[in-house]
């Protein structure tokens, strides 16, 4: 048993961080929050185009389709470094579609899910398409509280049918989205440790205060037993691990992003500081494709069936 | 990344399978608590089977009597042994865990060939002399003073939270060599025989009402200077030495363990109506995915050790911290499921319940692997 990411996995990782970090750094997520706001749209479509073109979308295409041939572990690796990057758009609905929706394997296309309970659809005034919906239905733009996650509210065409939708892929969808919520989990520790240790009161940097020290010890137990569950699950391909993977990836990348606010203090509660970015993103995945409700419930059920 | 086993390591658990079905059913009934005898004979009588099946000192290197098995055997080993409910290491894991280890690692051809076969062949218990009452998580600010006289050291001084020190042959015991140099240093490691004038052990009640340690107190106990591991005021490298072998897979058995009991719950539940409740059904579900991340935790921390070249990962603080608290929360709700039935001590669980409240505070108490976590993985400065 070799539990690891492997030489090949590893090197992704390092060239997804690599692109990302020279693409879409802290310049250009700020600018994007602002264009976001004056013009409520959040996907760049240039971006989008060149993550196709890295593969990020057909990622688990067979090469014969044109894809990249890759599995799962891979794509929670990419999916994780995404949302550490806070990379906006319907990243998940679009990779889903691959092969399925013309274009969205090569990032032309922009494709969102009904992924949310309810009647918001996220960034549904930029798609070309919803996954598994014949037509893009018409909307009416809600103020969202995520910046970067503009929502509509629509019509569903018909309740079950909406359900149909994504049915098909809510485990797959569940499980990239907690990778996503890992990436971000991540990204709040070292956000995190970094202020800890520059931030100095009372003569000494905050990050040698025991209570600042456990908050963000925490922060990194949390990070790292979901990020081994998502891991795990992609391994698997286990619809119960993919749940409880989503269950512990939510809570970790909502409770990081509010502890690390926490540790930033007055600075965390400004506009400035890119905490409240990272914490209303986990708010929005944490109820797309599979709420923690509806996991505990599959997991339950499973637990049943496993003491049976 | 992969959660395959090899066919040498499926083989290793089939023939281990097999084996257990046969030992266990000849094993003898499983002494009270409280019948520390009867516990020690128990422990090492099941080592002594597993010497004899060659399953002895698994994980111990093959030059110290062990089978140098790979991490991944090791977890093969406790997960089916917890599986087949096998006894758990009992009295003899100072010894297998700690002390033997310490001994293979720093110990001279004499002190290896006087102490690890003993150990593997279930004849000798060995006890853990580090805490002390007024040093508990400070552990290097103990007391108990070694004077030198001739070729042996003079101790005086006492230990707490001595796990089986009633019924143990050895102790290892940390003691200061040199009161004058700073605390890290100064302190020595050494192999104390149990029986040696002027130990006493006094048996400390847990608040589960058994004497699941003691207080061991020491007045001018003479120990060879031969006896000492590691040179003199070097002990508290070695001490390190011995810690990092407590962590890693320490809770396999007891992971598996864990997930069971969620399963014995959850059909308790559906028997007595509260699986009805979703409030206390959601807490389950999120508890059986808890325990599930925690166990691939546990493969992916042995799958790193075994790349690392079977060395404890530091890791096994993160794992500690999760599963003490994961391991509370489950009893936790089997109360909630088993209502008042969860008052009478009866309940083989309801001493789960009452020794979980240890496991925030044994080994490092969760307060200090949140330092740990925090300065020597996340970099955080040390503190005052």
């Amino acid at each position: 048993m070799d539990f690891q990411p492997t030489e090949d996995q590893r090197d992704l990782r390092a060239g997804v961080r690599g692109l990302l970090e020279g693409r879409y750094g802290r310049e250009a997520l700020r600018s994007a929050v602002d264009a976001a706001v004056d013009a409520g749209t959040a996907v760049d479509r240039g971006l989008w185009r060149e993550l196709g073109g890295a593969g990020f979308f057909a990622l688990r295409l067979p090469e014969s389709e044109g894809g990249v041939g890759l599995g799962l572990p891979e794509a929670v690796i990419v999916f994780e470094e995404a949302g550490r990057a806070l990379v906006p758009g319907p990243l998940v609905a679009t990779h889903l579609a691959a092969g399925v929706v013309p274009g969205a394997a090569a990032g032309t296309a922009v494709v969102t899910a009904f992924d949310l309970a309810g009647d918001l659809v996220a960034y549904l005034g930029e798609a070309d398409a919803v996954l598994g919906a014949a037509v893009l239905p018409v909307g009416e733009q809600v103020r969202a509280a995520d910046p970067l996650t503009p929502l509509h509210r629509v019509a569903r065409p018909g309740g079950a049918d909406a359900c149909a939708c994504v049915s098909a892929y809510v485990s797959e969808g569940a499980l990239l989205t907690a990778a996503l919520q890992v990436g971000s989990a991540l990204r709040t520790v070292e956000l995190a440790v970094r202020y800890a240790g520059e931030r100095e009161q009372f003569g000494q940097p905050i990050g040698a205060f025991q209570a600042v020290k456990h908050l963000c010890a925490q922060m990194l137990v949390r990070a790292e037993v979901a990020r081994t569950a998502v891991y795990a699950a992609a391994v698997t391909g286990d619809p119960g691990e993919a749940a409880g993977a989503k269950l512990l990836a939510d809570e970790a990348a909502v409770r990081n992003a509010r502890d690390c606010l926490q540790v930033h203090g007055g600075m965390g509660f400004t506009w400035e500081a890119d905490v409240h970015l990272h914490l209303k993103r986990a708010w929005v995945r944490a109820e797309q494709w599979r709420t923690a409700a509806e996991a505990e419930e599959l997991l339950a059920a499973e637990l049943l069936h496993s003491a049976g | 990344m992969d959660l395959a086993y090899t066919e040498e390591e499926q083989d290793f658990r089939a023939r281990l399978r097999e084996w257990l079905l046969k030992a266990l059913p000849e094993l003898p009934a499983r002494p009270s608590p409280d019948d520390w005898p009867g516990r020690r004979a128990y422990d090492l009588g099941w080592q002594r089977r597993l010497y004899e099946a060659g399953y002895a000192g698994l994980h111990w290197p093959v030059d110290a009597g062990g089978r140098g098995a790979t991490p991944t055997q090791h977890l093969i080993f406790l997960e089916e042994t917890e599986r087949a409910g096998a006894p758990y290491v009992g009295a003899n894991f100072v010894g297998l865990l700690h002390a033997g280890p310490t001994i293979a690692a720093e110990g001279t051809a004499g002190q290896r060939a006087r102490w690890l076969p003993p150990v593997l062949r279930g004849d000798e218990v060995w006890c853990q002399g580090f805490s002390e009452p007024d040093a508990g998580s400070d552990l290097a600010s103990l007391r108990t003073r070694a004077v030198r006289d001739g070729d042996d050291y003079v101790i005086t001084g006492s230990k707490i939270w001595t796990s089986h020190a009633e019924v143990a042959d050895w102790c290892e015991l940390l003691v200061r060599t040199d009161p004058e140099a700073p605390k890290h240093r100064g302190i020595s490691w050494l192999a104390m025989a149990m029986d040696a004038p002027g130990v006493t052990v006094r048996p400390l009640r847990t608040l589960a009402g058994s004497t699941e340690f003691a207080e061991v107190f020491l007045d001018e106990v003479r120990v060879p200077v031969g006896n000492r591991v590691g040179a003199e005021n070097d002990g508290w490298r070695v001490t390190m030495v011995t810690l990092s072998f407590e962590r890693g897979t320490a809770f396999v058995g007891e992971v598996v363990a864990c997930r069971r009991t969620l399963g014995e719950l959850a059909r308790t539940a559906r028997a007595n109506g509260r699986w009805d409740d979703p409030a206390l059904r959601r807490r389950l579900g999120r508890l059986y995915g808890e325990f599930g991340a925690l166990w691939r935790l546990t493969q992916w921390n042995v799958s790193e050790s075994e790349r690392s070249g079977g060395v404890p990962g530091i890791g096994g603080s993160v794992f500690k911290l999760a599963y003490s608290h994961a391991r509370q929360e489950l009893y936790d709700v089997a109360a909630e499921v088993l209502g008042a039935s969860s008052l009478s001590l009866d309940e083989e669980w309801v001493q789960s319940r009452l020794s979980s409240l240890s496991y925030t505070i044994a080994a490092g108490t969760s307060q200090i692997q949140r330092n740990i976590v925090a300065e020597r993985i996340l970099g955080l400065p040390k503190g005052r």
